[in-house]
């Protein structure tokens, strides 16, 4: 206890770009990517690997970052929650989060999207039991999750559209 | 789309304000660019970590630092003693004596009370170091015993926590409206029961606290960016501990995610990271981690009330209650006693109680401090009366739908006036409740009830919960605790301004936690404006400096729609008159020929005649050589407004007054399945059905019921703190605590209904905590399950063994409940035990 950590070569491609990194060998992942590069999208919420805010895909597969050590991961491809929108467009589970409110104080949303991510490439139609297992190791505490079925649904099936972003509603009857 | 006429002219014209429009915030967020406590940092700083007692309670007979001051990238470590030496006075006490005598420190000074309660705290190069120190301060202990239960504690005999105080009492009050004892005497029964139990939970923000604090020695200022939702609450409270006054700090949150009133309670932590700033000369960045805050963060109030009656007239008319309320305030007072009297904002609940007699008792006992907790105060005693409701119609063999319908305020009665001058402004419960039966299927499941009949090994209950969502305090109330407070009435603050180059800029002094602030204040804005809410920019979160504060800011207590506003509409609307005069001026018009549309003010019907704000903008800011001074001196541009609620200071001595502005209100109808083999309860059908007056945005309104439903479905059926008799917590992270899941928490079907509130600018109530209704309608729908004959459901958390327990229970072992029935005025002693 107490000693100097030793420390690790870490290479990995994080959202399609190459990064290495000398870092302590205690490190965890989630600290690498938020301090070590600096990419604080994905969050931290409980220490346990219960919650899920923490989930990123590591080589497909989807991972609790506060549960796999940085260096455990040297040589893999990693994506996180900056990786989702491309050239200023949403993806379309962003975009369905954003119509469906299935997002309050935004904290777990990182995570979630990352969990649904995986969900709909490893199912792209699931059944709302399915999202409702898919997103089962991802605890969201404002939306009684509700709202996150709805629009993990609705983007499965191709119904986010970005009609009601805010811009749009402007015509829109409710 | 709503149609209102337009404030100026009069003219119909379609407004922002009542859409359910998808919220702004939400593409930073999606995106992971939200800026959360932790993400945030100062140049130069340490890193914090608190060492922590693993007693309940004990005596701390010494305390050494150098082996973690030895260590590499040690900064400093700051103990007890030496923090209490940096500081001019223990935190402010809302409460009288003798709780006023439980002084408390920025960190514990002499003893511990409760696990966690910390007693150092360590500065360092990284939270690796922070956090091995933590581990090398050698803090020597000497364990007492401890108190862990609220009604225990207040016993003479208990072990006190505080000596100084001579009690574990904090505060007792009766409340005392109409006359009980007569209604006692003539009722045809008295429904008894021994003891009610709600239990100890807390609805956990997924982000932990948290704070960069900078004690800056050249000029005095203590900056705080945090996520604590409060911020001058703390200010008022930490400033005189540490000696910084009002203007020498600076408070700034950003996005926080997700408070429910639990970010209220973490201010000793920011007092001692600003000694520890000054200290070593350095901010002090804290990133409270799970176990950390399940231990320390505030739990929401344990109360039992016991020695309960209740009585009847034979037509199910309830006269009233009597009770006796032991709450748990946990070790420290860190908002407490203040629920002791937040409760009686709803003193009858939903119904027309004329006769209520309360004796309130608050005590402090050797578990984490309690925190206001979504529902605050109000949950707790609303739940006492829906079990007396239920409790009431199953005794007396009526419906439960009907014993509400008879006794609910009815819609005719509005404004109500409740037997401790509260007044419930508007609304229609029985509307409601039909709602939400027909949304739950009731009569499908009442004959699914009757089918299944007996020996299935499954049953099914039904349960209703009727409850209010008090909002917009008057502080006033504070004073019926301790009449020596200054503080009465509430407020808050919006700044509409026109920037350099004529953009629409609103600042808050409200602290959103996933509430959507910045689209809602955008709405309303943008209606008054003539823009869109795109055009509208509102800055993300509280900033000390944007001087838009009272001393009540903040976002708490189910207000925004009411005080946050009410004050983005007079803010709005003042700029709007300096808009309109100043594009008067230009345009050689009269004020009243003036619209705003699409950012331009022009003349009506001459639409040559127009002036962007842009151009508004630089007449003030930048050009404006030649301009007559008076236009000047009341066209700045910059339009501070303060919303402040009618309200009168309560009478102390009668404990009465109008205690909150508006009382939104929802009824939750709950549909169960139990299993007979393991106690198992599972949601079968669930419905909400909300009434808050004028929504500005469904659609944020509506997650709010979720959000509220969610969290209390988790907490009556998996989420519980509960503390072993030496004070250990037995579920110290999301492992024990079984935080709820997308798989625990059932489809919820909404319903909502629009009752406007006479009282507010704009219609609205605040809402949000949502009132514990499903606390309400899923211990009702367990009862409903557990069928004639059964224990009646004492607590408000009832996990599968609890339910198990019900349903296998000895026969003849007591029931929890007496009935004495009168007829003709003399007692038939008819009773069932």
């Amino acid at each position: 206890m107490g000693e100097r950590a030793t420390s690790h070569s870490v290479t990995v491609e994080v959202n399609g770009e190459k990064v290495s990194r000398i870092v302590a060998a205690r490190q965890l992942l989630v600290h690498f990517l938020r301090d070590t590069l600096g990419l604080t999208g994905t969050h931290i919420g409980c220490d346990t690997g219960n919650c899920g805010a923490c989930s990123v895909i590591v080589d497909g597969k989807l991972v609790k970052s506060c549960m796999i050590l940085a260096p455990q991961v040297d040589g893999a491809k990693i994506e996180t929650v900056e990786s989702l929108a491309q050239d200023g467009a949403l993806s379309p589970l962003q975009e369905s989060f954003h119509e469906h409110h299935a997002l309050q104080c935004g904290y777990c949303t990182p995570g979630m999207l990352m969990s649904a991510t995986y969900l709909l490439r490893q199912n792209p139609e699931p059944s709302d039991e399915e999202i409702r297992r898919g997103i089962r190791g991802n605890v969201c505490r404002c939306t009684g999750y509700v709202n996150i079925v709805e629009a993990i649904r609705e983007a499965s099936r191709g119904q986010a559209t970005g009609r009601r972003s805010v811009h749009a509603a402007a015509g829109e009857e409710v | 789309m709503t149609i209102t006429s337009d404030p100026v002219t009069g003219e119909a014209t379609k407004t922002w304000s009542g859409r359910a429009m998808p919220r702004k915030e939400d593409w930073r967020l999606v995106q992971g660019q939200g800026s959360f406590v932790d993400d945030g940092g100062m140049h130069g700083q340490g890193y914090a970590w608190f060492v922590r007692s693993p007693y309940g309670h004990a005596r701390i007979v010494s305390i050494d630092c150098e082996p973690a001051l030895s260590m590499d990238g040690v900064y400093t470590v700051l103990t007890g003693e030496e923090a209490k030496a940096m500081c001019e006075a223990p935190f402010f006490a809302i409460a009288p004596p003798p709780g006023s005598l439980m002084q408390e420190w920025p960190l514990a000074v002499g003893k511990v009370r409760y696990q966690g309660d910390a007693v150092a705290v360590v500065l360092a190069d990284s939270r690796e170091t922070a956090r091995d120190a933590a581990e090398r301060v050698l803090v020597e202990y000497e364990p007492l015993p401890a108190v862990t239960d609220g009604v225990a504690a207040a016993d003479p005999t208990a072990p006190l926590l505080y000596d100084e105080a001579g009690t574990n009492v904090v505060w007792n009050g009766v409340f005392d409206y109409g006359d009980v004892d007569w209604a006692l005497e003539n009722a045809d029964h008295v429904v008894k029961l021994d003891r009610l139990h709600f239990h100890r939970f807390s609805s956990t923000p997924l982000e932990c606290n948290g704070a960069v604090v900078d004690f800056d020695h050249g000029t005095g200022v203590v900056s705080v960016l945090s996520n604590y939702q409060m911020p001058m609450f703390a200010a008022m409270v930490i400033g005189p501990t540490i000696g910084v006054p009002m203007n020498k700090f600076n408070f700034v949150t950003k996005d926080i995610g997700g408070a429910f009133g639990l970010k209220i309670g973490f201010y000793p932590q920011i007092a001692a990271l600003a000694l520890l700033s000054k200290k070593a000369g350095r901010p002090a960045k804290w990133t409270e981690f799970r176990t950390e805050h399940m231990l320390t963060a505030g739990h929401g109030n344990e109360r039992t009330f016991v020695d309960i009656e209740v009585p009847v007239m034979a037509d199910g008319t309830i006269l009233g209650v009597k009770a006796r309320a032991f709450d748990d305030a946990g070790a420290y007072l860190h908002y407490e006693p203040l629920g002791a009297v937040i409760w009686s904002q709803v003193v009858p609940g939903c119904y027309k109680l004329k006769h209520v007699r309360v004796d309130y008792t608050e005590v402090v006992s050797n578990k984490c401090p309690v925190t206001p907790n979504r529902g605050y105060s109000r949950m707790q005693h609303l739940w006492m009366i829906e079990r007396i409701i239920d409790v009431v119609a199953r005794e007396l063999g009526i419906d439960p739908v009907e014993v509400r319908k008879r006794n609910y305020v009815q819609p005719e009665d509005y404004p109500y006036e409740t037997p401790n001058g509260c007044i419930y402004d508007s609304g229609d419960l029985p509307r409601s409740l039909d709602i939400a039966l027909e949304l739950a299927h009731v009569d499908e499941w009442r004959a699914r009830q009757r089918e299944l009949g007996t020996g299935s090994g499954r049953r099914i209950g039904i349960g209703i919960g009727s409850t209010l969502d008090s909002g917009t305090n008057n502080f006033g109330q504070s004073r019926i605790i301790n009449p020596e407070l200054p503080f009465s009435g509430n407020g808050e603050v919006a700044i509409a301004k026109l920037d350099l180059f004529g953009e629409v800029n609103v600042n808050l002094g409200t602290t959103p936690q996933g509430q959507g602030h910045e689209t809602t204040a955008s709405q309303v804005a943008a209606d008054i404006l003539g823009v869109t809410p795109d055009d509208v920019t509102v800055s993300t979160g509280f900033n000390q400096a944007n001087n838009a504060y009272v001393g009540f800011s903040g976002t708490y207590a189910s207000q925004f729609a009411v005080t946050g506003l009410g004050a983005v509409m007079g803010a709005a609307q003042k700029l709007r008159h300096q808009i309109v005069k100043l594009a008067a001026f230009a345009l050689h018009a009269e004020e009243d020929e003036i619209e705003l549309a699409g950012g331009v003010a022009r003349v009506r019907g001459d639409e040559e005649r127009a002036i962007p704000f842009i151009g508004l903008a630089n007449m003030v800011y930048t050009n404006n050589a030649g301009l007559p001074s008076e236009l000047l001196s009341e066209c700045d541009l910059n339009a501070r407004y303060v919303y402040i609620p009618p309200f009168e200071v309560p009478d102390t001595v009668a404990k009465t007054g109008n205690l909150t502005l508006t009382y939104a209100s929802q009824v939750h109808v709950c549909v169960v399945e139990v299993d007979e083999e393991t106690g198992e309860v599972k949601v079968l059908d669930y419905a909400a059905v909300d009434d808050c007056g004028k929504r500005i945005n469904p659609l944020v309104v509506e997650g709010q019921v979720h959000g509220a439903t969610g969290l209390g479905i988790a907490a009556s059926l998996y989420e519980s703190f509960d503390y072993d008799e030496s004070g250990q917590l037995e579920e110290p992270s999301f492992y024990e605590y079984h935080v709820a899941t997308s798989l625990d928490i059932p489809k919820i079907v909404c319903g909502n209904i629009e009752s406007p509130s006479p009282f507010t600018p704009n219609g609205a109530k605040g809402m949000g905590e949502g009132g514990g209704a499903p606390l309400h309608a899923v211990c009702a729908a367990i009862q409903d399950a557990l069928g004639p004959g059964a224990p009646v459901v004492t607590d408000s958390h009832n996990h599968w063994a609890r339910v198990y327990e019900m349903l296998h229970r000895a026969p003849g072992t007591p029931r929890g409940v007496e009935v004495i029935s009168r007829s003709g005025g003399s007692d038939t002693g008819v009773t069932s035990l």
